[in-house]
């Protein structure tokens, strides 16, 4: 099986991995990194489970060939807390019972730590518009929406830069 | 079998590399790669090329000339496409649209294709790898042999206020489209002159309304035309009954849709 | 959003001393699901993981001539082609741990496919892709078989067979029925004095669970001749005793470890990959991952099964229904999985929260060449509350009364008798509709307005009717009732305390199919008038008694206060 070395930053931290040849970067992160935060759904693109920040914007883990980040920057879930200290996003998340089963809740955060970052006061159509391509099954989405909006509120994803 | 992945720095060296044609050319893989999860067993070869000439908008000789690897963030956010942030907008959630790209939206099939069918009420021209120029009908004919080449560019005019877009979906935000229209429709002394109206949903691939072009032509857009246009609107389309609804409900609602959106211009 | 507590309703029935309700408690699970730890099961990691893939079917219903692995086993990757053969039990009901139903479902199909996408074979390769090619390379000698997708089309004679245990294409309920009967009073003769006759005809779509974490399994040899499976079910020990009986091996050796699911709502009771990992894991030695795609998912996860309804209403002209029939089909795909338990529970259900004195129900589990459906929240509840709330507004259209009125009119009241001849206890659809109406600012009349769960009910309401035409239609033979498992047993219980014969030797019994029939049965015209009703409203007759609770068993202490309001022990404390 032909393997290609690729070289990233994961969380800040530097990255060197083999990677088969046409797979997914939500495979590697997985697999080869061993980042178990984004989370398999579908692989086609429409749940947003797997969603991760590559270089500043969301991408669907899933759909991004893995050699395409080499030399770039891939940001997860895993990367969000300081040690034990949770950012804003997350706090907002568990007082808001914006997760139920937990598992959109990983490409949930990333896309609204990607809107945050670029928008730290976002309306609620924006909200909804950012996390529009994650699906929840379980929530109902207002939770979530309610969460993103509080933590926008108290300072934004600390972090998410 | 096992997968190659070949990157090359121009688009030129990834033309070459597809002679052969077991090997796709990657845009921003939101199409591709579903594929490619799934081992579909007609690709062997995935052709990138990094030039950065491909991600690039820019006005040249009175058009703005779009790079084929453009998203449609990069779309909706850059002063020089603004006409066309409506459509981009609206193409997938923000992480799809985040690697989307336009020359991708020009070889999606339905339901897929919203941008194409703006690009094509808008007369845009294709720019190929050898450089050649071609006019994005030829491109979307249905028997077509698509572009003969990679598409390094697509240029357009900007329509000055003139283009409109509407997006028929059941989930919104983000679903995708039951029927998009796309609408150029140049108004110089207040009478409709050429207008080009582009449904995408009525057929495999974006195609122009001949009937509800013609009920336009030479009017202004009063009520008796857009009624005209509206009960023109589904004339020689075959649309396909599928998931998403029955070819029935779209030859029924083409025309609504279509008078909604030109009554929304007025 | 926040909630609204009406302490004021019932308030007197309980203690108002609870230290959880009401307050907002953390998950015990969310710290790992915001920092994304929680251990799902696709989160374990083993090295050189396989992959099982399925080859299935595309047809709905087909013979299998003959299944060449050849080219697949010589695929690159591919470690092994597990087919029937290799399965040591390969036949299940998953309620047969329950002890209900016969065995109708193989893990991967031997002679024939009853559905889209049933299994014929798995592939375990070491890759992904390489699974899903070799899956392509799976040889299959098809011939396409006759097909039925339409619940009543399926019983009708000469209809194709689906399901070889159940030759007429329907359950068998207790060994008896082709279809799951209720009858209480007389429905026929109530409908011919009833001033209106309100019939309606009702289905729902097949609905899927959807869960965003798609089912799966994965397998691993442990030490001691173990096998470990981390596992996405609902339903652990359902699980490991489906896999204990398709396996043939003793559960010891099997280490489930779940509790983590990405979104199950039903769907994730099957037990499909838990068997399929651990069989991929001890023919090849390594640990083994069946997952499905979200394809897979979508068309062959068991779905919330489809349901029609036909309802006829016998109603008088000041609003009460008199008589209420069913006649129910749920499409179970081409297994039983839940759908025969579904009925059950369904059926306990009726006619729905009111004090109807005739009621009739013949529902049928019919076997179609659909994906076998399974649970999903509230099913076999679900599809018959969505007709019988919408015939209410038929009903009340039809008699030109408020849809609301009509509800408070004919609510079940404490004390009242229902159809499966339990009294009505904690009984709250009055109240429910009071305060829907005021929240939608519904006007309701003083009458309505004045009615209450606690009076009204009871009296002539609690009795049993005084005759209940009762009939053998849809009567089959050579089922054994009582215990499917039990091979040996005779066909009418003959007693209590009838002894079990020892399990497995007797030949399954050949079954004799008659259509079931949709008229009336003929029975004698009857013979009581319909139990007298309070007239509606009327001033509250006499509180009946409550009926006391049962006296403790000996030795137990007696209930602690809060209990008694619990649906379990089912009492108001008054
Ligand atoms: C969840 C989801 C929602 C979506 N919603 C929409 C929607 O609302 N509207 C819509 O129109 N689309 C939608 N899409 C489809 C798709 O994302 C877009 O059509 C997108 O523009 C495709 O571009 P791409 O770069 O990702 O294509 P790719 O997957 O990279 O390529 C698609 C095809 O185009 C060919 N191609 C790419 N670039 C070139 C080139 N330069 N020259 C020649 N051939 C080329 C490829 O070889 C391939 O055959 C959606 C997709 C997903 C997964
Ligand atoms: S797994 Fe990537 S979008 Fe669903
Ligand atoms: S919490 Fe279960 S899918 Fe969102």
């Amino acid at each position: 099986m032909a393997q290609k070395p690729i070289r990233f930053t994961h969380n800040g931290a530097e990255r060197a991995v083999f990677v088969e040849e046409g797979a997914n970067l939500l495979d590697v992160l997985r697999r080869g990194v061993g980042d178990l935060t984004p989370k398999y759904g579908c692989g086609q693109g429409t749940c947003g489970a797997c969603t991760v920040i590559v270089d500043g914007a969301p991408r669907l883990s899933c759909l991004t060939l893995a050699e395409t980040v080499d030399g770039g920057r891939v940001d997860t879930v895993a990367g969000l807390a300081e040690g034990n200290r949770l950012s804003a996003l997350q706090e907002a998340f568990m007082s808001h019972f914006a997760a139920q089963c937990g598992y959109c809740t990983d490409g949930m955060l990333m896309s609204a730590t990607a809107l945050l970052k670029d928008n730290p006061r976002p309306t609620r159509e924006e909200v909804v518009e950012a996390i529009s391509g994650n699906l929840c099954r379980c929530t109902g989405y207002e939770a979530i929406i309610e969460a993103i909006l509080t933590a926008a509120g108290s300072g934004g994803a600390r972090r998410a830069g | 079998m096992a997968v190659t992945v070949e990157t090359y720095a121009t688009l030129a060296e990834a033309q070459r590399a597809m002679a052969g044609g077991r090997a796709r050319f990657l845009g921003g893989g939101t199409i591709l790669m579903r594929a490619l999860n799934e081992a579909d067993p007609s690709i062997s070869t995935i052709v990138r090329a990094t030039d950065p000439a491909l991600r690039q908008i820019r006005p040249e000789g009175g058009e703005i000339m779009i790079g084929a690897g453009v998203t449609m963030a990069e779309l909706a956010r850059h002063r020089d496409t603004a006409f066309l942030a409506p459509v981009a907008r609206v193409i997938g959630g923000p992480q799809v649209r985040a690697a989307a790209t336009v020359a991708g939206n020009l070889f999606a099939a339905a339901p897929y294709g919203d941008m194409a069918a703006a690009l094509l009420a808008l007369g845009a021209t294709i720019e190929t790898a050898d450089g050649r120029r071609q006019p994005i009908e030829e491109l979307m004919r249905p028997s077509g042999s698509g572009a003969g080449g990679l598409v390094a560019a697509v240029r357009v005019a900007d329509p000055r206020g003139a283009f409109h877009f509407c997006k028929v979906s059941r989930v919104k935000p983000k679903g995708v489209s039951l029927i998009s229209i796309a609408a150029l429709l140049p108004r110089p002394g207040g009478r409709i002159e050429r207008p080009r109206i582009v449904f995408n949903g009525m057929g495999p691939r974006p195609v122009r309304a001949a009937e509800a072009e013609r009920a336009l032509e030479g009017r202004s857009l009063d009520a008796a035309a857009i009624a005209a246009a509206a009960r023109a609107a589904a004339e020689g389309f075959d649309p396909p009954d599928d998931a998403l609804a029955s070819a029935w409900y779209r030859r029924e609602v083409a025309g609504v849709h279509l008078a909604r959106l030109l009554t929304g211009i007025r | 959003m926040a909630i609204e507590f009406r302490k004021d309703l019932f308030a007197d029935e309980r203690d108002d001393d609870l230290n959880e309700i009401g307050k907002p408690t953390q998950r015990q699970d969310m710290l790992g699901h915001v920092t994304g730890r929680s251990p799902f099961y696709d989160d374990h990691l083993f090295d050189g993981l396989c992959h099982i893939r399925c080859a299935r079917s595309p047809h709905h219903h087909a013979r299998i001539r003959r299944v060449d692995t050849s080219a697949a086993e010589r695929m690159p990757g591919v470690r092994r082609v597990i087919t029937a053969r290799d399965v040591p039990h390969n036949l299940n009901t998953l309620l047969s741990l329950l002890d209900f139903g016969l065995d109708d479902e193989e893990l991967i199909a031997s002679e024939r496919v009853a559905y889209k996408g049933e299994p014929v074979a798995a592939v375990i390769a070491d890759t992904e892709r390489q699974a899903r090619e070799a899956c392509r390379a799976v040889r299959v000698d098809w011939e396409a078989l006759p097909h039925v997708l339409d619940v009543e089309e399926a019983i009708k004679p000469g209809a194709p067979a689906v399901n070889p245990a159940y030759p007429g294409n329907l359950f068998v309920y207790h060994g008896k029925y082709d279809h799951q009967k209720l009858r209480y009073g007389d429905v026929e003769a109530a409908l011919r004095t009833a001033d209106h006759v309100v019939t309606g005809r009702y289905q729902m779509s097949p609905i899927e669970q959807a869960p965003i974490e798609t089912c799966g399994a994965i397998a691993a040899p442990e030490t001691n001749d173990r096998f470990v499976c981390y596992t996405s079910t609902q339903a652990l020990f359902f699980s490991l005793g489906t896999a204990v009986k398709l396996l043939d091996v003793s559960s010891a050796r099997l280490h489930f470890i779940g509790g983590t699911v990405g979104g199950g709502f039903g769907g994730k009771v099957d037990s499909l990959h838990e068997p399929m990992a651990i069989l991929g894991t001890m023919l090849t030695g390594r640990p083994c991952k069946y997952m499905f795609d979200r394809e897979e998912e979508m068309q062959v996860g068991a779905p919330r099964g489809a349901e029609r309804w036909y309802l006829t209403d016998g109603v008088m002209n000041d609003g009460r229904i008199v008589a209420r029939k069913f006649v129910g089909y749920f499409d179970a795909g081409a297994t039983t999985r839940l759908s025969s338990y579904a009925i059950i529970k369904g059926v306990g259900h009726l006619p729905g929260p009111y004090t109807i004195p005739n009621v009739y129900a013949d529902v049928y589990c019919v076997f179609t060449n659909r994906t076998p459906a399974t649970a999903m929240r509230g099913f076999g509840v679900t599809g018959v509350d969505f007709a019988i709330e919408s015939h209410m507004d038929e009903v009340a259209d039809t008699i030109g009364m408020d849809p609301i009125e009509l509800r408070i009119l004919n609510a079940y009241r404490d004390g009242d008798m229902k159809a499966h001849r339990r009294l009505a206890k904690n009984t709250a659809l009055v109240e429910c509709c009071q305060v829907a109406a005021g929240k939608a600012g519904w006007g309701l009349s003083q009458a309505a307005r004045a009615a209450s769960s606690l009076t009204g009910g009871g009296g002539a309401r609690a009795e049993l009717p005084a005759f209940t035409a009762t009939d053998e239609h849809g009567r089959v033979a050579g089922f054994s009732s009582g215990s499917y498992a039990q091979g040996g047993r005779p066909a009418e219980p003959t007693g209590r305390g009838d002894p079990r014969p020892a399990p497995g030797s007797a030949p399954r019994p050949e079954p004799r199919h008659e259509p079931p029939r949709h008229e009336p049965p003929r029975h004698e015209p009857s013979r009581t008038p319909e139990p007298r009703r309070e007239p509606a409203y009327a001033g509250a007759p006499p509180r009946p008694e409550p009926p006391s609770p049962a006296p403790p068993a000996p030795g137990e202490p007696p209930r602690r206060a809060p209990t008694r309001f619990s649906s379990i022990s089912g009492l108001r404390r008054r």
